[in-house]
């Protein structure tokens, strides 16, 4: 019999004071996934960066502008995309320093985007700035 | 919801204990640098964070501790943090901040170790 595939998505206006909303709910998207508490906190911190990136530096605290995640899971994988119609960015022309490296150099910026690709399985990016842009994020579900 | 964030910061025998509750994340994480700031600012480089009461840190947090680090051990203090739950020690780990923080389990083992020092 085939997985059955849910989508769930929380639209919030771009602002940090959302960020708080928008970890609720991948924990609880988390918790219907059935991963394990170890697993929901990463999913919870990597999104949680992802959204504050765009709404920091996409959208520059553009309140007016929405942040979109959306949760898309069956038995094997959690995936999350954080969508924007934002600046975007070149993921390429992040900082390639390691996490380790920026800690130890003292340098926060870029530290979201080193923790994102720690602490999920399959990181990718659709990128039309002005348009829409798409990080998603994948997490494996253990059995 | 878990709980809204709150900050306490006080003065005991030359340290400075910044209690931190909730969740410090990029929309709070600018009151815990305003007040690690006011700290600094007024000459006071022996910092204690309790995190005891801390249920969540994301990079933004984190920011805050690489930002004052070094200006305070040059300047002859610290910052030591204490009390971390299993959760936020896992992302202070995930970092390696390990490597560069002194982490205690309490506030009374982190004035102990400034006086050690």
């Amino acid at each position: 019999m085939a997985a059955i595939e849910r989508t769930f998505t929380l639209q919030v206006p771009s602002s940090t004071e959302n960020l708080a909303l928008i970890r609720e709910f991948v924990t609880t998207i988390g918790r219907q996934a059935t991963l394990n508490d170890e697993e929901i906190n990463k999913l919870e911190l990597a999104v949680d960066e992802a959204c504050a990136n765009v709404i920091e530096h996409a959208y520059g605290h553009d309140i007016t502008k929405d942040v979109s995640v959306r949760a898309t899971f069956d038995d094997e994988r959690l995936k999350i995309s954080v969508i924007d119609e934002g600046l975007g960015f070149d993921p390429a022309k992040v900082n390639q320093k390691s996490v380790d490296e920026l800690i130890h150099e003292r340098r926060s910026g870029g530290l979201g985007i080193r923790l994102i690709k720690t602490l999920m399985d399959e990181v990718s990016y659709e990128i039309e700035p002005g348009q829409k842009n798409e990080l998603h994020m994948t997490k494996l579900i253990k059995k | 919801m878990p709980n809204p964030f709150a900050i306490q910061t006080v003065t005991e025998n030359g340290l400075s204990i910044i209690t931190l509750e909730g969740f410090v994340d990029a929309h709070t994480a600018p009151q815990f640098e305003s007040a690690v700031q006011s700290e600094v600012d007024s000459g006071r480089i022996r910092l204690i964070v309790d995190c005891e009461k801390l249920s969540y840190i994301s990079s933004a947090g984190l920011g805050v501790f690489m930002t004052f680090v070094d200006e305070v051990r040059e300047s002859g203090g610290d910052i030591k943090i204490c009390g971390l739950v299993p959760k936020v020690k896992h992302t202070f780990e995930i970092l390696g901040f390990q490597d560069i923080f002194e982490m205690l389990e309490d506030q009374s083992a982190a004035k102990r170790s400034f006086t050690a020092n």
